[in-house]
C-alpha cells in the first residue's frame, strides 16, 4: 500500500488512535480487576453489604420454610 | 424488558455480564472489515492517501458528540427520572466520550497540516470540539472533587446539561460560519457526497467505533457499580472500627 508523500501523518495518526483506545481499554480492564480484588478482599474479611446479609437471611428462612 | 427494571444495579451487573463479550466480539469483527475496506480504499483525487484519516479521524468526531448526548440523555435520568443508574451511565461515559475527543483533535490537527498547511487555527469548528474537550475534563474533575456520589452526580448532571448547548453548535458551526473545515459531506439533506467507494468504509468504521464506545461504556458503568460497592463497604468498615 503507497501512503503517499504524506504517510508520516497517516501513520502517525493511527498509532496515535490505537495508543489512545489502548490507554482507555486497559484502564478499564486494570480498574475492574483492582475493584474485584478489593470486593473479594472485603468479603474474606467477613464484610458484606447489608443487600447481602439480607439476601442470605433470607435464603436462610426459605430453606427452613421447605424444610 | 423496561429501562426500570435495570433500576437494580445486581440484575444490570448480570444481564451486562451476558451481553460484553458479544458486544466485544462484534466490535473486533468490525474493526477487522473496517480496516481491511480502509486498506483497499482508493485514494481521494484531491487528497490523495491523506483520506485514510478521515477513516478514523470522523467516527471519532461522531462519537465525540455522541458522547455528550448519552451523557445529557443520562443527566435528565438523574434530574428527571432519578434512575439510579444514570449517574452512573454519565460518569462512565465522560472519560471515554473526552479520549474520542482528543483522537478527533490530534488526526484532525494531522490531517490538516498536509491539507491546510497548518496543524491549527481557532475556527468554528475546531474551537468549538476544543471547547467540548474542555467541558469533558470539566466534568470528569467535578465528579472527582466532590465524595459523595449523589450530590456529585446532580452537580455533573447540571453542568452537562449546560453544556449540551455545544452539540448543534459543533454540528452546525461549519454552516453558521466562514470555517477552514469542509462543511458536512456524510449527514446532509440531498444525501452523502463522498463516493460509494470511499463512504463505505467509512460507515464500517463508524459502526465500529460505535460499538466500541458501547462496549467500553458497559464495561465502565459495570466498574462504577463495583466501585460504589466497595466505597459502601469502607464505610461499613469504617462504622465497625472500634472507637465509634
Amino acid at each position: 500500500m503507497d501512503l503517499g508523500p504524506h504517510a508520516t501523518f497517516i501513520i502517525a495518526s493511527y498509532a496515535v488512535t490505537a495508543f489512545i483506545i489502548a490507554l482507555l481499554i486497559g484502564w478499564i480492564f486494570a480498574e475492574n480487576r483492582a475493584l474485584k480484588r478489593t470486593l473479594s478482599d472485603f468479603e474474606s474479611r467477613g464484610i458484606t453489604r447489608r443487600s447481602d446479609d439480607r439476601k442470605r437471611e433470607l435464603r436462610k428462612s426459605e430453606a427452613h420454610s421447605v424444610a | 424488558m423496561a429501562l426500570i427494571d435495570l433500576a437494580n444495579p445486581t440484575r444490570f451487573l448480570t444481564l451486562s455480564g451476558r451481553i460484553l463479550p458479544w458486544l466485544a466480539a462484534a466490535t473486533a469483527l468490525c474493526f477487522v472489515w473496517g480496516f481491511w475496506l480502509t486498506a483497499g480504499a482508493p485514494d481521494d483525487y484531491q487528497q490523495g492517501a491523506t483520506v485514510k484519516i478521515m477513516f478514523i479521524h470522523v467516527p471519532s468526531a461522531w462519537l465525540a458528540m455522541m458522547g455528550w448526548t448519552v451523557m445529557t440523555i443520562a443527566a435528565l435520568g438523574t434530574l428527571v427520572w432519578r434512575h439510579p443508574l444514570a449517574d452512573m451511565a454519565g460518569k462512565a461515559a465522560a472519560p471515554i466520550g473526552a479520549a474520542f475527543t482528543l483522537i478527533c483533535l490530534i488526526t484532525g490537527s494531522l490531517w490538516g497540516r498536509p491539507m491546510w498547511g497548518t496543524y491549527w487555527v481557532w475556527d468554528a469548528r475546531l474551537t468549538s470540539v476544543f471547547v467540548l474537550f474542555l467541558m469533558y475534563l470539566g466534568v470528569i474533575a467535578l465528579w472527582r472533587t466532590i465524595d459523595d456520589p449523589t450530590r456529585a452526580g446532580r452537580a455533573a448532571a447540571i453542568l452537562t446539561l449546560v453544556g449540551a448547548i455545544n452539540i448543534p453548535i459543533i454540528k452546525f458551526s461549519v454552516d453558521w460560519w466562514n470555517t477552514l473545515h469542509q462543511p458536512a459531506s456524510v449527514v446532509k439533506m440531498s444525501g452523502p457526497a463522498i463516493h460509494p467507494s470511499i463512504l463505505v468504509p467509512l460507515l464500517v468504521m463508524a459502526i465500529a467505533f460505535t460499538l466500541l464506545f458501547f462496549t467500553l461504556h458497559l464495561a465502565a458503568m459495570r466498574n462504577e457499580i463495583l466501585k460504589r460497592r466497595v466505597r459502601s463497604m469502607q464505610m461499613m468498615q469504617a462504622e465497625a472500627a472500634p472507637g465509634r
